[in-house]
């Protein structure tokens, strides 16, 4: 067993990818309830608003897909606690610096995994929230699509925020001080979208703009984010 | 194994790492050689983690140079991670994975397992019986054989071991020290930080105390 001189010590990203997603999506589904946590605080804050607010259906339509922007961004704020804390604390994140591969890599898949769960759920019922701000069905596809890109930059951002306060006690306020003024360039567009497309206005500049945010954080995020985690793992 | 006896495996040389405001090693050097079995020792808090994290590459040094090979050491070389196995503190376990799926995830991110591997690895520290079962009903010391398994998994040359016998019954303690002879057998080096004399009277270990 314990003969040296390792073969085939170079894993394909391939063979990573699949590693890491079935671990993290086999994890998160042994402790759903985490899953749940941003989705539920996701659901009642949008539910709560129009209670709330007014029964004017013109003027929800016009905040409510700001309010499930902003729903959507404090609800992935919330699930970034649960995303390195756990692996840093039992050694995990450690054994990752040492593994021998490409760390950004292994951390893109991570928060690929954690978009899976933290981020495409509230993709997916949101729909059913835009129905309480009496938003017209016909640009629900586009509100999800935004929501995905949007939700994907947030927990790209959100993980380099996570890996940079991840050594640090009650590091959570500190991630949000980190991590929200970055995020305000994508609330800002992609809250828009929606109402432009309401108005019939050209919706391409934001959403060319979001995408192409979405595509820069997943090139050079990554670097950034094993840059942070073997910093956290240095303390 | 001939060649690489002749020149060490590992060399460091005057090793100075601050912790905080902390002078925590000063000055510390020593070689290992294939086969050889560093033994690590001094009073709690002296910096034998902080020594054992250094040569891993997770601290930065603040003066020194570590050598593998002969070949100078960057601040992470990918071709040494691979030669290295550590096993720090803590087990890094997920307590809602199986002991199985613990190693096959944490494996698969450095090889290609063959089929019987992992339950070789596993009877090899005596918890076969502990496959299928979630890691946190597991007991302390059952985790710190898994945590072994992981090690005899890595097939590296260099083990790194942080107290390894933490939470270990006396069937484990002796368990350990037939692990590590074998390892230094095959050629295999070792560093270790332990309280109980590991492998006493094993002609290849060397000792290195620490001073506050």
């Amino acid at each position: 067993m314990s003969a040296p001189n390792a073969t085939d010590a170079t894993r394909s990203l391939s063979a990573l990818t699949v590693t890491v997603l079935e671990r993290e999506l086999r994890l998160a589904l042994r402790r759903w309830d985490q899953i749940m946590q941003p989705l539920m605080f996701f659901v009642i804050v949008t539910l709560l608003f129009p209670l709330a607010t007014t029964a004017d259906l013109n003027e929800l339509r016009r905040m409510g897909s700001g309010v499930v922007w902003v729903a959507a961004m404090l609800a992935s704020l919330l699930s970034l606690e649960s995303l390195f804390r756990p692996d840093v604390e039992d050694g995990t994140l450690e054994q990752w610096v040492l593994c021998g591969q490409p760390l950004a890599w292994i951390l893109l898949v991570k928060s690929v995994a954690h978009w899976l769960l933290a981020g495409l759920p509230l993709v997916v019922v949101s729909p059913l929230m835009a129905a309480g701000f009496a938003i017209p069905n016909d640009v629900l596809p586009l509100m999800m699509a935004t929501l995905a890109i949007g939700t994907g930059i947030l927990a790209i951002v959100g993980a380099i925020g996570a890996a940079l306060t991840v050594s640090v006690r009650r590091g959570n306020v500190l991630v949000a001080l980190l991590v929200l003024p970055l995020q305000v360039p994508v609330l800002i567009f992609g809250a828009h979208i929606v109402n432009l497309s309401i108005d019939g206005l050209s919706i391409n500049a934001p959403l060319y703009l979001l995408s192409a945010m979405l595509l820069a954080g997943m090139c050079l995020g990554p670097f950034a984010m094993a840059a942070a985690v073997r910093i956290s793992v240095e303390s | 194994m001939a060649e690489l006896q002749a020149a060490p495996l590992l060399e460091a040389r005057s090793l100075h790492v601050w912790r905080g405001e902390k002078h925590l090693l000063r000055g510390v050097s020593f070689t290992l050689s294939a086969g050889e079995l560093l033994h690590v020792t001094g009073p709690n808090g002296v910096g034998k983690s902080t020594l054992l994290r250094a040569v891993c590459g997770l601290i930065p040094l603040e003066e020194g140079e570590i050598s593998w090979i002969g070949k100078i050491l960057n601040h992470r070389d990918d071709a040494f991670d691979a030669q290295l196995a550590y096993l720090a503190h803590t087990n890094a376990l997920k307590a809602d994975l199986t002991a199985e799926e613990n190693l096959r995830f944490e494996m698969s991110l450095r090889r290609k397992l063959d089929g019987g591997e992992i339950s070789q690895a596993l009877s090899l520290v005596n918890i076969t019986h502990c496959a299928q079962l979630p890691m946190r009903v597991l007991s302390a010391g059952q985790r710190r054989r898994l945590a072994l398994a992981r090690v005899l998994l890595c097939k590296a040359t260099l083990w790194i071991l942080d107290e390894p016998t933490t939470n270990l019954d006396t069937a484990g303690v002796s368990l350990v020290e037939g692990l590590m002879d074998a390892h230094l057998k095959s050629g295999g080096a070792i560093i270790t930080a332990a309280h109980h004399g590991l492998l006493a009277g094993h002609t290849a270990v060397r000792r290195l105390e620490l001073q506050a």
